[in-house]
Formats: structure tokens, C-alpha cells, sequence
């Protein structure tokens, strides 16, 4: 078999793509079980949804992520246009999963993350400059194009999370920065003022804090030992939105906070400190998987056989503890009306379907950027046609189910089991359990014990 | 009675007769070998691998003490999910938007029970003061002058806090001080334990006490307690020998104490001194000493009359954590899994588990208990476990005392601790500090601050052979 190049526009991935990818060789024949090193592992096609090579083993039409209104993953507005060129790597042949053919999954694996964090890092720098431009002049329009641009990089960091749980650089322990980048839920009293305390929170403490430095917010989240309480995504959702005190709305702080409120000026500083971090945080991930340096990457493509099990532990854990379990579940159970992630924001359904769409993306190996190639799915295809085919429909029923949610989380979760919120909310759970057991099934036909419970 | 308690003493220091005798039995000699022609035969190297039974899970990563039991319903596990989720997750300042998790402090000494127990693993002491939480806390109390239970320190209460709410000063930092403690083994070659002093200083509220009384204590690994909490309590008793009838130097004293669910006084089975009697009543406990959270068990907050901020700071509501909740923590709790031993087979580790029951580490360290078959967790019903422990208290010499009683327990008393799981501390808690206060840096100093009722068993430790050590300690790594 032979793959044609192909130039593509990747979609607004930045130049800096085409050198990570490393896609020079265009010239890949034949099977790759022969030639362990030269799989790129990954190709860039697709800048149209749905246009996977149609020579990847398994691949259904139609369920190619990206497929979903709104979801193409690496379309930031405003960053520039790539263009670079590949060729996708394809698995052996036989019924058995060779070691190249681990090799190549592993290898697309990494440039997908890569690709990932790409994306994520962009849309947080424009969060970054967005909230400069508010808080240097700080308007209603201010406010409202860095909310618009908080909940569009939401989009960006959402399908990374299938990254987290196996301790690589997000999470890895002592120097992972995910609880500094996510922690929730949120101290707001420890940052600024609540309803019923107007003085609460460091903003408001210039006695006992002079001067907000980025050290003060490190040291403060370090006292939380394992996890953290006033940094991160929702930290500066907390100071763009303010508390959710509506029913209906999300929270509606005022532009004046940043103005004529006390303590303005501590308030920018806080808000403008949380973005820089938040950039460096991720930019810091971003940078231990780029290709071609002594990283984390280096290492990890390096043991095929415990990356690829460190891939299903990332999307498994995701899916059954993290997702079904602590994210949904727990706030199906409990009914608390706040116990949602981006409650300031009530985007906590996107958030859901972020999650979603960042499990289908690492199970089909279809990435941001159009990164693509041998993905698990191709791997468990070999193996088990069947588990391969049923996990990859499972995904897109999750996909489906939860990027159209009748309601925003908080009301879904309220009333009686038989109200239309917390029957979609229920369906989209089983769904997600459902397929968290197939993906278990994948893992298992592959030979990989992996456990799919957060700790 | 007393020829139970003695039929039990003895088979107590062997496992296989244990394992053989049915409760009540008349045991044989202590160094008893499986006869020829035993109707029961000794446990399989795979039944030695099911430490917690069917509740047992085949796991040697960082997430070995973070598992469901595997026989759970859907229904449970869902329960389980959202206890960890309480578990794990902050709570935070009240008054927040997240309502049902705020209420933290005023003074507390962790944010979430994952702080001090992370990934459901064991703590360990400060190095310096300026070390983030650990999980180490000093209890506080002073003497009762009716002789009875100590009672709290009237200023700081019965627990050092040292972190609090902003606008409330913390109580203190933990300083430690160790002095080196140099002994020989048999074979002529030197080691050094450390001895640690402890210090509280930045006392946020004046001097304490003079007689104050402080006992050290590190958050222990979480799992298994609810296999434990369903050993029948008769099974408990049965092994204890308060007046060492049988003369083997070992007692073996149950603790009693109050079950808050209750009023009344019930059999302790969890805490370094066997203080705590449910895995309820150490949640809620745990909740309200240690992150300032207040249940409808343990109401209230943590704040002496004195410490007027404290007692001024907005609370989470009354209770700050519901009864369901506390019910789902609980429950996850009880049904965290207990990891396989490992290389149950390997000659080394064979021959050191013989010497753990042949230097007499098993006549407390009990090798085998069974859950009641009845109880409220069918997952948990009817195992036959390996924790490694009895339960009850026994004296462990002034090297080790923290002089502070707790219950029935004296100022040298401690709990067997159970050994299951314990080689997995170095991968799950990334460190290897064990002993109630951690003093110990690996499993080998641990065994050497045994004194009192197991002196002679750590004099019989020190006069192995370098190689017999070795196994012994490989044994305990299995586990």
C-alpha cells in the first residue's frame, strides 16, 4: 500500500505544528510492521471532518470527532494557519498487534497531546491578553470578550484532560501543575468577597497580604497538601463571573469590581497573575511533550507497552471515575444545585462534553490540528473487530448525548428522576458507563490490567 | 473462659493451628507443624495472596489503596464514587457557592481527607515547619484530675490545629527534634534509629497547659477498616489476655470506648490506640478535628472558649456535612479494597514469613481473622482476611510511649497495627516513615522500636543472621 502525500491547512494550529510533527518523511510503504522506527505515528489530515484515512483499519464513517457541531478540536480563533504535510503510518496486517504496530499508536498518541496542548495553550494566551485589555481599561465589553474567550479556551483544555491519571507532566506527583490549573471546588472566600462577607479573601487583606504576587498564590495553594483552592480556570472564572447567586444565570459580576469597588486594583493584579500562571502552567505540559527534545515524550514513546497502557488508564479513569463517577454522578446524587464544575459559569455541560470529545479523540487518534494516524481503536480492531466496533459507537452516543443537553447542569440535576434534566443527565451517564466498561474489554483484548478508578 | 483465652493465646502465635482451630478449639502446642493427616490443610500461596478476602484487589501501583472491592453492586460502586469524591475534594471558606462544601475550619489541619491521606495512603511527619500538611497531628490533653479519660487542653483543645481561615490565628507549628539512637545486632553491625522530640511553636493563643500532655499520631493507610470493623467482637476478645494467663510475655488488652452513634461504650478497634470504635465515628471525627467540619454526630467547631475568632467565624450551616454524605464517605471507606500480596511464593519470602511466626511477631501481628457473615455489606460478609493484627492493645515499652492514655489504652499501650499492604507505602505514599508517628525510615527501624511485649521478638530480630533479616523484612515487603 502506498500513502499519497497530502498538503493540508491545519486548522488554526500555530507554525510552530509543522516542526513538532516532524513530518518529513512522506514516503512510508508498504507495512509498517517491518520498520519499528519509522513511523512517524502520526499524519495530518483532515482539515474537513470526517476525511480520516480511509485506509485506517476500523475507522466508521460518520464518527470521526470533530463531526459534532462546534467540536472541531484547534479551531482558536485568531491564531494563524499551518500548513504541513504527512503521511499516516498503518498498523500490520495480521490479526496480531506487532510491536511497530504499538510503536506507531504510541508515537500518534504523543503528537496528539502535543497537538492538544498546542491548542490549549493558544486560546489561554488569548485569555491572557484578553484579560489585559479588560483590565487595562476595564469595560463591560471587556468583560464580556474575556468571558467569551474563558469558555472558548474551556473548549481547548477539556479534551486534555484524557491526558491526566497516569502522572504524566499534568499530573504527575510533586511537579504536576493540574491542581494549580483545575482545582476545584474553588476557595472564593479565600480570594475575594462573597455574599455575606464583603471583606472576605485575599483581595480584600492588604494587612495581612501587601502585595499579590504570583508567590502569594502559589504558597497559599500549596498549603492545600495533595490539593489546591484559589488558582487556576476557575479561580479566573470566579473573577470574571462572580458567584452564581441566579437560578437561571450564571454569576454577573461587575465590570465596576475592576473600577470603583474596593480593592480594585488588588482584584486586577490577582485576575491578571492567575492568567500568567495559567499560561505557564500549561505552557510547561505543553513543552514536556513537544518532539525532539529530552522530555517526558522522549520516555514515554520509548515503552510502547506501558504508554499504551498509561493511554487507556487516561481515558479510562476519565471516563468511569472521573466523568460517570466524581463530575456527574456525585452531582446527580447529591441534587446540590452548585456541586457542578464551572458553577460561576454554568458551563459545566460543555465541560462534560470537553471530557467527552477528548476520550473519542485519543481513542480514534484524531487531534487537534487534524493530527491523526493508528489510533487504539485500530489496535483493538485487530484484535477484536467487534469490542473495537461497539466502543467506537459508544462514543459517539456519549458525544451525542452529552453535547445536546436540554438545560444548563444545575437545572438538569434538580427535580425528580423522571424530569427531562435528570433523564438526560442519567442517559448520559449509563452511557458513559457503558462505555467505560467497553473500553475496559478494549484494554483487556490488548492484554493491558488497567485500573479505571481515580484515586 | 480461661481455657478459651488460653486455647486461643496459643494457637495465636501460630498461624496454620490458628487458621485450623475453629473459635473455642483447644489449640496445640505453639510450635505445633501441620500434622500429617490435618483435616484442614495450610492455606494455598494463592489464599495467602487474598489478604482481604474476596475484597481483595490485584494492584502494586500508586492507586493499590485506592481501589473498590471488586464485589460490589453498580448501586454500591455509585456509592462509592461519590465518597471519594468527598474524600478527595477540598472543602472550602464559607460562605461559597459550592454550599455543600463549605464550613472549612476556622482551625483545621486539612483542607480534604486526601491531603493527609493521598491516594488513601499513610502520612508522614514535617521535616521542617515550613513543609506543606503531611498528615501528622498532635493530639492534646491534659490529666484528668479524677483520674480518669485526660481531658482536652482548655486552650487548644484536644488537637494541635495548625492551619486556620484567614482573619483566625492557627494554633501552632509542629517543630520536631530528633536525637540519634545507636544500637547492634547480633552479628556485630551498628544502626541508628531517630528518637523525635516534639515542640510546638508560633503558639497562636498563649501558653498552654504546663501538664499538657501531647501524643503524635500519623494518618494511616484507609484501607480494609471496614473488613475490620466486621470481625465479629467476641472474635476480638476471644484472643485477649489481659493477666497473660498463658505466661508468653504477650496480654493483649481490648480497648473500650464511646461509640458516638450510640452513647455507649463499645469494643475500639481503629486508631493507633484502638480509640476509635466505627469507621463512622472516624469519619466524623476526623471531619470535625481535623478540616473544622461539623456532622450531625460531631457538631460544633473545634474552637475553645477562649478562641473568640474561631468561635466568631461564619460556619457552613448546622450540619456542615449531611448525614448522607457522611454515609457515602463511610461506605467508601469501608469498601476500599486491600491489595494482593505479592511473590507470596518466592523463597525469600517464604522463609521470612516462617521467621515472622518463629521470632513470635505473629502472636500479635495475628495472620488470619474472619468477618462476621451477617454483616450490612455483603461484599464484606464471610472473608477470611490477613491483616496482620489483633486489634487489641498491647505494651510496647517506654521507647515507644507516648505516656498519654486513650480509653482503657495506657501511656505504653498501642493497637497492633496491621501489616497488610504495607510494602506498598514506598509506591502509593511515596515515602516508607511508619510507627504511629512515623519515626521509623524504613521497615527495619520499625521492627527495632518494638519493646515491651515485643521486646523479646525484636531481640530475636536483632540476633538473625544479615541474610535471615533480609527475609524477614522481604516477607513483610510482600505484604
Amino acid at each position: 500500500m502506498t500513502y499519497a502525500c497530502r498538503t493540508v491547512r491545519v486548522m488554526g494550529a500555530p507554525l510552530t505544528l509543522a516542526l513538532v510533527l516532524g513530518l518529513a518523511s512522506c514516503s512510508s510503504t508498504g507495512s509498517t510492521s517491518s520498520t519499528t522506527t519509522a513511523a512517524p505515528g502520526s499524519t495530518v489530515a483532515g482539515a474537513t471532518p470526517g476525511t480520516a484515512p480511509a485506509s485506517t483499519p476500523g475507522s466508521t464513517p460518520g464518527s470521526t470527532p470533530g463531526s459534532t457541531p462546534g467540536s472541531t478540536p484547534g479551531s482558536t480563533p485568531g491564531s494563524g494557519p499551518g500548513t504541513i504535510s504527512g503521511t499516516a503510518p498503518k498498523l500490520s496486517t495480521g490479526a496480531s498487534v506487532t510491536a511497530a504496530d504499538k510503536q506507531a499508536v504510541v508515537d500518534t498518541y504523543a503528537a496528539g497531546v502535543y497537538a492538544s496542548y498546542v491548542a490549549a495553550v493558544a486560546s489561554a494566551e488569548e485569555l491572557q491578553a484578553d484579560i489585559e485589555a479588560f483590565t487595562a481599561a476595564p469595560s463591560q465589553a471587556g468583560l464580556d470578550a474575556a468571558k467569551k474567550q474563558w469558555l472558548a479556551a474551556r473548549d481547548d483544555y477539556g479534551p486534555t484532560e484524557a491526558f491526566r491519571f497516569y502522572d504524566g507532566p499534568i499530573d504527575a506527583p510533586e511537579t504536576g501543575p493540574e491542581g494549580q490549573i483545575n482545582a476545584w471546588p474553588m476557595d472564593e472566600a479565600y480570594v475575594d468577597y462573597v455574599d455575606g462577607n464583603e471583606t472576605a479573601g485575599v483581595i480584600n487583606d492588604p494587612a495581612a497580604f501587601p502585595t499579590i504576587t504570583t508567590d502569594v498564590l502559589v504558597q497559599a495553594n500549596e498549603k492545600g497538601g495533595e490539593t489546591n483552592i484559589s488558582t487556576g480556570w476557575h479561580a479566573i472564572e470566579f473573577l470574571l463571573w462572580g458567584q452564581d447567586n441566579n437560578a437561571d444565570a450564571p454569576g454577573n459580576r461587575p465590570f465596576t469590581d475592576y473600577t470603583t469597588k474596593a480593592n480594585a486594583e488588588r482584584r486586577i493584579t490577582y485576575v491578571s497573575l492567575l492568567a500568567d500562571l495559567l499560561v505557564e502552567d500549561l505552557t510547561t505540559v505543553r513543552d514536556a511533550w513537544a518532539p525532539g527534545a529530552d522530555n517526558y515524550r522522549a520516555t514515554f514513546v520509548k515503552d510502547p507497552d506501558k504508554a499504551l497502557a498509561d493511554v487507556f488508564r487516561g481515558i479510562g479513569a476519565l471516563d468511569m471515575g472521573e466523568l460517570a463517577g466524581e463530575r456527574m454522578g456525585v452531582a446527580y446524587e447529591t441534587k446540590d444545585q452548585e456541586d457542578e464544575h464551572s458553577c460561576f459559569s454554568d458551563n459545566t455541560a460543555n465541560d462534560v462534553k470537553n471530557n467527552a470529545l477528548g476520550i473519542q479523540n485519543v481513542w480514534l487518534a484524531a487531534y487537534p490540528g487534524g493530527v491523526t494516524g493508528p489510533g487504539p481503536r485500530d489496535l483493538v480492531a485487530k484484535v477484536s473487530p467487534a469490542v473495537a466496533t461497539k466502543t467506537t459507537d459508544e462514543l459517539a452516543t456519549s458525544v451525542e448525548l452529552t453535547s445536546t443537553f436540554p438545560m444548563t447542569f444545575e437545572k438538569m440535576i434538580q427535580g425528580e428522576d423522571a424530569d427531562p434534566g435528570r433523564t438526560a443527565l442519567k442517559a448520559a451517564i449509563t452511557a458513559i458507563q457503558q462505555q467505560g466498561d467497553s473500553i475496559a474489554e478494549a484494554a483487556k483484548a490488548l492484554g493491558l490490567n488497567v485500573n479505571f478508578e481515580t484515586d | 473462659m480461661t481455657a478459651i483465652c488460653l486455647a486461643l493465646a496459643c494457637s495465636r502465635s501460630d498461624p496454620e493451628q490458628a487458621s485450623r482451630a475453629a473459635p473455642g478449639a483447644t489449640g496445640g502446642s505453639t510450635t505445633a507443624t501441620p500434622a500429617e493427616g490435618s483435616q484442614v490443610s495450610a492455606p494455598s500461596a494463592q489464599q495467602l495472596a487474598l489478604s482481604g478476602g474476596e475484597a481483595t484487589v490485584f494492584d502494586d501501583s500508586k492507586d493499590a489503596f485506592a481501589r473498590s472491592a471488586p464485589n460490589l453492586t453498580s448501586e454500591e460502586r455509585a456509592a462509592f464514587s461519590v465518597g471519594n469524591n468527598f474524600f478527595n475534594d477540598n472543602w472550602v471558606t464559607a460562605p461559597a457557592s459550592t454550599d455543600a462544601r463549605d464550613g472549612l475550619g476556622p482551625l483545621f489541619n486539612a483542607q480534604s481527607c486526601s491531603s493527609c491521606h493521598s491516594h488513601d495512603g499513610r502520612g508522614q511527619p514535617p521535616t521542617k515547619t515550613t513543609d506543606p500538611e503531611l498528615g501528622l497531628l498532635l493530639r492534646l490533653s491534659v490529666p484528668n484530675p479524677d483520674g480518669g479519660a485526660p481531658l482536652p487542653d482548655p486552650v487548644y483543645g484536644g488537637q494541635l490545629q495548625d492551619r486556620s481561615l484567614t482573619g483566625v490565628p492557627k494554633e501552632g507549628t509542629i517543630k520536631i527534634t530528633t536525637d540519634e539512637v545507636v544500637g547492634t545486632y547480633g552479628d556485630g553491625s551498628s544502626y541508628t534509629l531517630l528518637r523525635p522530640r516534639y515542640d510546638i511553636v508560633d503558639l497562636g493563643y498563649g501558653p498552654p497547659a504546663k501538664d499538657l500532655m501531647i501524643s503524635p499520631r500519623v494518618a494511616p493507610a484507609v484501607f480494609g477498616v471496614g473488613l475490620l470493623e466486621a470481625v465479629p467482637e467476641r472474635d476480638v476478645v476471644a484472643a485477649t489476655d489481659p493477666d497473660d494467663a498463658n505466661g508468653d510475655g504477650i496480654s493483649g488488652r481490648a480497648n473500650r470506648v464511646v461509640d458516638p452513634a450510640t452513647g455507649q461504650q463499645a469494643l475500639g478497634r481503629l486508631g493507633w490506640k484502638a480509640n476509635v470504635a466505627t469507621v463512622e465515628a472516624q469519619v466524623t471525627g476526623a471531619f470535625h478535628g481535623d478540616i473544622g467540619i461539623a456532622s450531625k454526630l460531631v457538631p460544633g467547631q473545634e474552637c475553645t472558649a477562649t478562641q473568640t475568632a474561631c468561635n466568631a467565624a461564619i460556619t457552613g450551616g448546622t450540619p456542615e456535612i449531611d448525614d448522607a454524605k457522611v454515609g457515602r464517605v463511610v461506605f467508601y471507606d469501608r469498601t476500599l479494597a486491600v491489595p494482593a500480596r505479592r511473590h507470596v511464593e518466592d523463597p525469600d519470602n517464604a522463609k521470612g514469613a516462617e521467621l515472622f511466626t518463629s521470632i513470635g511477631c505473629a502472636a500479635c501481628h495475628t495472620t488470619e481473622l474472619h468477618t462476621a457473615k451477617d454483616g450490612p455489606i455483603a461484599a464484606l460478609n464471610g472473608q477470611t482476611i490477613r491483616p496482620y493484627t489483633d486489634l487489641l492493645l498491647h505494651d510496647m515499652g517506654e521507647g515507644l510511649a507516648d505516656n498519654r492514655p486513650d480509653g482503657l489504652a495506657t501511656g505504653t499501650e498501642w493497637r497492633t497495627a496491621p501489616l497488610w499492604g504495607i510494602g506498598l507505602t514506598k509506591t502509593v505514599s511515596r515515602h516508607t516513615r511508619f510507627l504511629h508517628d512515623g519515626r521509623a525510615r524504613d521497615l527495619t527501624e520499625a521492627v527495632l522500636w518494638h519493646g515491651g511485649e515485643a521486646d523479646a521478638s525484636q531481640q530475636r530480630f536483632r540476633e538473625l543472621t544479615a541474610e535471615d533479616r533480609r527475609r524477614l523484612i522481604s516477607f513483610l515487603d510482600s505484604l
